[in-house]
């Protein structure tokens, strides 16, 4: 094709995520790269409508139908949510389960995702479609780490990927099927629990069923013992391999982290005590930018969150009914606040010039800027705040104030092995990935630590798993957690005993979010754009793989929205041409 | 998915002139892609057991299905996972199983706009929606499956009060719908639904396909009977509990449930039975109240889940005396619980109580 066009390509739906996302773009073939980008999702749902007037006891039920592969995060945030406002918090043991069944979570649904889907975007079959010199370089390096995990080259490691013929990809859904098993012993019910109650869970703690989880465990953590090399020599490759693969999906370090896994002897679920609650989680809640740690209190978390509607197909609620003018401390809350949120649907067509996706632009207001943070699809975004605060200090896992030491035990047919993950430089596709990886190592670190805990109670006779409690006529109240892919909040007012507003949100608002107000990008949009194009076919057969890795990192969950879109754009003299139907932007504009 | 499954199988000439058939998987529904997940948990069979036709008699298969599917390339691009659909729809695609996920919300209540869309309509530059997806594949197919609680009978966004007046698939089509080849839509409901309920399903309707099973058999709400016919209650090994009249009255203890929510003994689940994954899990016998949400009258007719279900009270106080009186009462909750409320169906006027907020 003539050099200087610029072609709009569309990618609707996203294959390989959850969910239904479209990514409309303008590409740039001659300087290699992604010139415009816009992210929609393509449902609406309308839980904050439907909510309203229920029994507040519904809500984690509910809620849960949010999310197909996390619904127990929105479960268990849920749960939070309703402590909060019943004034209670479950026994020891019931909150040791709640975090057994939250870690197995992050073990399955990280695992499934970094190989069975992210995974095939570096799979020997997709890179020899794309990149067929990047295969050949492959083939002839040896993997640094071969002798942890037994392939000898990073070609044997892509091959090994590859869609069901590959042995790797099987097997990870094999681990991904007996990690749900660990998850259905705590929680009942894998995606949405039929055991988790406000107060605590309905599973009856015995010896069998710790044994149960701990025997599938220790064969997660032997697994992980070469999964983590894996990543490591596969994600350093393509750094050698292709010179400048960090602006891949790179943005600003902006990242949100809401914290997660409640150390029962601190967290009584009051708002009144909340940043100290927040701070020993074991998931270290914070707010990165530039990569500095702006806060890791949990009630600034809070009272910083606004919702802007930007290009999105909502009315706004200026005018109507403020809900909490203030928090239980006194502090002003913000109309924009999910407390005081309205929604109101108002479908129309899409037009990218104006308004474009049910998604809305949630942003984090640090007193000057309504930041468009991201999660790094839950990892990176965990990760780096729990680094910095240097707070975690458990048997397993710990935060050294720059890093963060995994130390796994001996088991079946390999000895101890330490990890360490250490503050990346950039925030891009391959660390998001990298990130998933470390994770999915540090879960099961927690989790071994979590089934000693529980056993000593059962030892010492306290089964107990369940507070009893009574509604209130009226409540305020708000649950926070990491869902599997990054933040996530929910947001109650109760009045006459009955759900008089609930706000959930969940990671992908926030990722996937549209231009907002101000016009800034949400972090989708903000990291497709800009990114090069290193992939070698023609615009013709072009498949978009470094976009596609790009959005991918994020690991974008839609039931809870996005769509992406090339396209627009401005660039100056230049032909901008469809590569086929019209389908998406009025590139006359 | 298809393609590595081509790959992976080196099929013998013989078997490679049989017409190969496709399921296209629609998640475009207001769904959570819960049943796609729950279908990766599945092993009596696998997903890869099926698309590597590692069972005898299966024919050569290729499976577009979002979650996992290989291709990913842009729209009239290379390798583009949506391009099955519309040559499904050209025709070019035969024969096909489309396989339909989320509840199908009701376009026809707004004037402009969508509220769900699954890739784009040419014509119009605009999402297409799954409705006119389903009005366009429907006469083609088949046999159309629909999964999960919200396609089946329009589940959690079908609730009293949805702005969207979402439907289930038999609700929008016609509950005497059959397709081309004579087949009724085929629910497997369950919320999401049982990974094994669905492949066991799938497995069935590929030896029917290929002529090596007779027609599928449904109940009233278009179940396969052999999933459905019993009771969570019938299944469940807590019922001992029940027999002797020994409830729970605080969650966690081993006891039978029905006192603290459990709608087990009219729900029609195989789940206590079958558990969740390989075994492990499940609901009442795990210490997880039923809340029903297998059936068509899911979520309304079980809610508030935590109160005791009102026909519980009569059947717990004379339990040990099973007699015919309590199985004529149950019956009485089971019909109203087995049938949805009035306002999911087609119409330009939104039923469900919301308030509209557009024009």
């Amino acid at each position: 094709m003539a050099s200087g066009d610029v072609v709009e390509m569309v990618w609707d739906p996203v294959t390989r995520i959850v969910g239904s996302l479209g990514i409309y773009t303008k590409i740039d073939f001659s300087q290699g790269k992604v010139v415009e980008c816009y992210s929609t999702s393509s449902i609406f749902r309308g839980y904050s409508i439907f909510m309203k007037g229920k029994d507040p006891r519904d809500a984690h039920f509910i809620t849960s139908r949010i999310c197909g592969i996390c619904g127990d995060n929105h479960c268990a945030c849920s749960c939070y949510n309703q402590q909060m406002a019943y004034g209670i918090h479950p026994p020891a043991m019931g909150e040791w389960i709640v975090n057994l069944g939250e870690a197995a979570e992050y073990m399955f649904d990280h695992n499934i995702f970094q190989e069975n889907l992210v995974g095939v975007d570096y799979c020997e079959k997709m890179v020899s479609e794309t990149n067929p010199g990047v295969l050949d370089m492959a083939n002839k390096t040896a993997a640094p780490h071969a002798e942890e995990h037994g392939y000898a080259t990073i070609g044997d490691i892509m091959r090994s990927l590859n869609p069901l013929s590959g042995e790797f990809y099987r097997e990870a859904l094999h681990v991904s099927r007996y990690t749900r098993e660990m998850f259905c012993l705590m929680e009942g019910r894998h995606v949405h629990p039929s055991t988790l109650y406000p107060g605590g869970v309905g599973t009856v703690p015995t010896i069998q069923l710790f044994t149960d989880y701990l025997t599938r465990l220790m064969r997660y953590l032997e697994f992980m013992k070469k999964v983590v090399p894996i990543h490591d020599d596969l994600f350093d490759f393509f750094y050698e391999a292709i010179p400048g693969y960090e602006e891949v999906g790179r943005r600003r370090v902006l990242l949100g982290c809401w914290g997660s896994l409640m150390d029962p002897s601190v967290c009584d679920f009051k708002y009144e005590n909340m940043s100290t609650w927040g701070d020993a989680a074991y998931v270290t809640p914070g707010v990165v930018v530039d990569g500095k740690l702006v806060t890791h209190d949990l009630v600034k978390i809070n009272l910083g969150i606004r919702i802007l509607l930007g290009s999105s197909y909502y009315e706004d609620w200026e005018g109507d009914e403020v809900f909490v003018k203030n928090d239980p401390l006194g502090n002003p809350v913000d109309v924009r606040h999910p407390w005081n949120q309205h929604t109101k649907p108002r479908p129309q067509k899409r037009d990218f010039q104006d308004k474009y996706s049910w998604t809305m632009s949630p942003r984090w207001f640090d007193g000057k800027d309504y930041l468009a943070l991201d999660t790094g699809g839950g990892p990176l975004a965990r990760l780096w705040p729990t680094a910095l605060a240097g707070i975690l200090n458990t048997p397993y896992v710990k935060s050294t104030g720059h890093s963060i030491t995994i130390d796994f035990p001996k088991t079946a047919t390999k000895g101890p092995v330490s990890f360490e993950w250490e503050i990346p430089e950039w925030s891009n596709a391959l660390e998001r990935n990298r990130a998933r990886t470390y994770f999915q190592a540090y879960s099961a670190g927690l989790a071994l630590f979590f089934v000693e805990e529980a056993l000593k109670e059962l030892r010492a006779g306290h089964t107990q798993t369940w507070t009893p409690f009574k509604v209130p006529d009226e409540a305020i109240s708000c649950g926070f957690t990491e869902a599997v892919r990054g933040v996530l909040s929910h947001h109650m007012v109760i009045r006459g005993g009955k759900i008089a507003n609930y706000h959930p949100y969940p990671p992908t608002p926030w990722n996937g979010s549209v231009r907002d107000s101000y016009g800034t990008p949400g972090p989708y949009e903000d990291a497709v754009q800009n990114t090069p194009i290193f992939e070698e076919n023609e615009p013709e057969n072009f498949k978009g793989i470094d976009i596609m890795r790009a959005v991918r990192s994020f690991d974008p969950c839609l039931p809870c929205g996005v769509h992406m879109y090339l396209g627009g754009g401005s660039g100056q003299g230049k032909v901008v041409r469809r590569m086929h139907s019209p389908t998406v932007l009025p590139l006359e504009r | 998915m298809a393609a590595a499954a081509r790959r992976g199988r080196p099929a013998p000439a013989k078997e490679a002139e049989a017409p190969t058939v496709h399921i296209l998987w629609m998640n475009g529904g207001l769904s959570c892609d819960g049943d796609s997940v729950a279908l990766t948990a599945a092993t009596q069979p696998s997903i890869e057991e099926i698309v590597l036709g590692a069972l005898p008699g299966l024919p050569n298969l290729a499976v577009h299905w979002p979650l996992i599917d290989y291709e990913c390339g842009p729209q009239e691009g290379a390798d583009t996972f949506i391009e099955w659909f519309y040559k499904a729809e050209r025709g070019e695609v035969d024969p096909f199983v489309l396989v339909v996920e989320g509840s199908i919300p009701n376009e026809a209540i707004k004037k402009e706009g969508y509220w769900c869309g699954f890739g784009n309509n040419f014509e119009t530059g605009q999402p297409m929606t799954t409705s006119e997806w389903l009005d366009r594949l429907a006469p083609k197919a088949l046999a159309i499956v629909a999964v999960g609680t919200c396609a089946t009978y329009g589940g959690i966004h079908a609730m009293a009060g949805n702005p969207t007046g979402a439907m289930g698939v038999p609700d929008y089509l016609g509950w005497g719908w059959k397709s081309k080849a004579g087949i009724p839509i085929v629910c497997i409901p369950g919320c999401p639904a049982h990974g094994d309920n669905m492949s066991e399903t799938f497995l069935y309707l590929l030896y029917m396909a290929t002529g090596q099973a007779p027609m599928i058999p449904l109940d009233e709400a278009l179940r396969p009977r052999w999933l459905f016919g019993a009771t969570v209650h019938e299944g469940c090994d807590r019922a001992g509990y029940y027999e002797q009249g020994d409830f729970a009255t605080e969650y966690g203890s081993p006891k039978c449930l029905v006192k603290l929510g459990c709608w087990g003994p009219v729900v029609k689940c195989n789940v206590p039975k079958r558990g969740w994954i390989n075994g492990v899990g499940g609901c009442p016998n795990v210490g997880g109240i039923c809340i029903g949400c297998t059936m068509p009258g899911f979520p309304d007719k079980f809610m508030p889940f935590m109160d005791e279900p009102p026909g519980a009270k009569v059947s717990t106080a004379a339990s040990g005396a099973y007699g015919a009186v309590i199985r004529g009462l149950r019956s009485f909750t089971m019909k109203t619980t087995d049938t949805e409320p009035s306002w999911r169906k087609p119409g330009s006027e939104l039923l469900t109580g919301a308030k509209k907020t557009w024009a």
